[in-house]
């Protein structure tokens, strides 16, 4: 983790400016640059990070309306992701989401392990031989991760999923990087957009996986697999911000 | 709660450790992947029969490896259905030359690894068909949920398809053979206490001291309804007559049209139990319900099926898919032909089930 100080902006003392001379965060957010390797790395870290701190309170929400197990299955999962991406330094993002991908459909099980690894695996096919990624880029993998997830799980808007997250999402990032958002910006709403879907899941009864037993008894409860998909999107835009306020 | 356990993101390793070293006569292990084969195999030319799903029901499925049932089981994480990998891995291993046979019980995770598992086997020039169980009359219909679970006829089927392949039945009669035994069964749970999942740490959900679960599945989640414990007579005639009652009951799978070389939609449908219909009846023990109760249920269950006409052919009453230390019950039964019969009395060798051999 660099130091703060290593972000301070450094003084042209030669001139005595008391402006602060142009580096390359300010250029990269004047500029929207793209997220790089690194960037993607780092969030994959944090998101790591988010469902470990995150686990107690999946399994409370699982217990509710399943078996108790989706906070403990996610995090053996993305530790996994952890451990490798110190190997995937020299990879193109395409290549790190699918090996993200391969990691969880191979270490999750249950329904969370195809679906979470089918939507990086597609992501990751979307932005094959990619090093860089454009706003734009963005927006294809999400669309490619969640189709992704709507062809392996085949459940809609409104049946208590992880689509119920997702799908608003995409549709908020769609619309903001349309109307001109930067990265951080879009992301920031695709993150409202799917706290609003993942809420939206509690007066809803279930229709799809486990929950789906439960019939009526699964109105009152947040679904597990919004919240988890929820806390990812989030990762994904306060990394977004945290690179664009502290620079390259 | 206790638990004669080590740490609990060891406990499947070391169940299948124990396993391997209990029954080398029988099964093997493999820890990486994880899954449990039949100590002779492969079989060859025999169509090799592969199950698996979350830990925590034992015996179901891996002390069900053996001669006469099972070639293989995948153990997953405690209630968590195993990953395609060890699936592959497993096929790769038992695969006799004559086709795999994955038997899936329908849970939505189980559902969607083993198609992609089958995928994986396919790639690797194997034929394969995936047939699931989904007999769990508590859950209704199929429309506004994942569809009923696989609960108790899963053992039934994977006792009775395991003695068709051992008689060298190939691939599609082993796929009809075992699709016939889920249309004949259907099977209601009830419990007593909730349980608890080692990582967890507590119980799923929690039962006041006169509460019961009715309409559980296997997986310690809540059931359907909540309701105060009445006599073992009074509940064995609700669980009873709920699966005699049960009218025809329809829904669409996927399964694997070979000439088509896809995945299809497929209709299947059980028909309602009728009077003079022979059955396998099937009392079992949710893991921590004494057989002295199990024993009380099926002296209910059999006066409940002499009363509406069915004839009990053979029984099963015990322990046999469980979850983990829930107090409770199920009730299985299977129509079930002359075919059937044979294929049930026919000799089996494996830790969990044993008899002729």
């Amino acid at each position: 983790m660099r130091t703060p100080s290593a972000r301070r902006p450094k003084r042209n003392a030669l001139r005595g400016d008391k402006r602060r001379s142009p580096n390359i965060g300010d250029m990269r957010k004047e500029l929207n640059m793209p997220a790089t390797v690194g960037d993607v790395l780092k969030c994959l870290k944090r998101m790591s990070d988010v469902i470990h701190e995150n686990k107690e309170y999946l399994t409370e929400l699982d217990s509710a309306i399943g078996d108790a197990d989706h906070g403990t299955n996610m995090d053996r999962g993305f530790q996994a992701i952890a451990k490798k991406l110190p190997e995937l330094v020299d990879k193109d993002i395409g290549d790190i989401l699918k090996t993200c991908g391969m990691t969880l459909i191979t270490t999750v099980g249950g329904a969370s392990g195809p679906l979470y690894g089918t939507a990086f695996l597609q992501a990751g096919a979307a932005l094959a031989g990619k090093q860089e990624l454009e706003p734009g880029d963005l927006l294809v993998a999400g669309e490619a991760a969640l189709k992704g997830v709507l062809m392996r799980g085949k459940a809609t808007l409104g049946d208590k999923t992880m689509v119920d997250a997702l799908t608003p999402a995409i549709v908020a990032l769609k619309e903001a990087l349309a109307a001109g958002a930067k990265t951080a910006e879009a992301l920031e709403k695709a993150s409202i957009a799917a706290e609003t879907g993942m809420k939206g899941t509690i007066p809803i009864q279930a229709r799809k996986g486990r929950a789906s037993y439960l019939g009526e008894r699964s109105i009152g409860h947040q679904d597990p697999g919004a919240t988890s998909s929820f806390l990812l999107i989030r990762t994904m835009a306060e990394t977004a911000h945290e690179i664009r306020v502290q620079g390259a | 709660m206790k638990k004669l356990i080590n740490k609990p993101e060891d406990i499947v390793k070391e169940e299948l450790e124990g396993m391997a070293l209990a029954y080398p006569s029988m099964v093997k292990v493999s820890l990486e992947p994880k899954f449990i084969y039949r100590a002779d195999a492969p079989v060859q030319g025999k169509v090799a029969l592969i199950s698996g799903g979350g830990s925590g029901h034992e015996p179901m499925h891996g002390g069900f490896v053996g001669k006469g049932m099972l070639d293989a089981a995948c153990a997953g994480e405690i209630f968590t259905s195993p990953t395609p990998d060890q699936m592959l891995e497993a096929a790769k291993k038992v695969n006799g030359g004559a086709g795999i046979l994955y038997i899936v019980k329908n849970y939505t995770g189980d559902v969607m690894n083993f198609e992609m598992a089958a995928d994986l086997a396919r790639s690797e020039d194997m034929k394969v068909q995936n047939i699931l169980i989904d007999d769990d009359v508590a859950v209704k219909d199929s429309l506004w949920t994942a569809g009923r679970r696989g609960v108790g006829t899963t053992v039934i089927a994977e006792k009775i398809t395991g003695a068709g392949a051992e008689k060298g039945y190939d691939l599609t009669k082993v796929a009809d053979l075992c699709r016939r035994v889920n249309a004949s069964g259907r099977s209601m749970g009830l419990a007593l206490t909730s349980c608890t999942v080692p990582a967890a740490g507590k119980p799923t959900f929690v039962l006041g001291d006169d509460e019961i679960e009715m309409g559980i599945g296997i997986h310690g989640e809540p059931g359907r309804t909540r309701m105060k414990i009445k006599s073992a007579d009074e509940l064995t005639e609700m669980m009873a007559l709920s699966i005699i009652e049960d009218g025809d009951y329809s829904r669409t799978v996927h399964e694997w049209d070979e000439k088509k070389g896809d995945w299809v939609d497929v209709t299947l449908v059980n028909k309602a139990f009728k009077q003079g219909d022979q059955v396998i009846a099937f009392v079992n023990g949710m893991g921590g319900t004494p057989n002295i109760e199990l024993q009380i249920i099926y002296r209910k269950l059999n006066e409940v099926c002499e009363k509406k006409g069915l004839k009990i052919a053979r029984n099963l009453i015990g322990s046999y898919i469980t979850s983990l230390e829930m107090q409770g019950c199920s009730i299985t039964l299977v129509r079930a032909d002359q075919e059937m019969i044979e294929l049930w009395d026919a000799p089996v060798k494996t830790p969990g089930l044993r008899w002729g051999i």
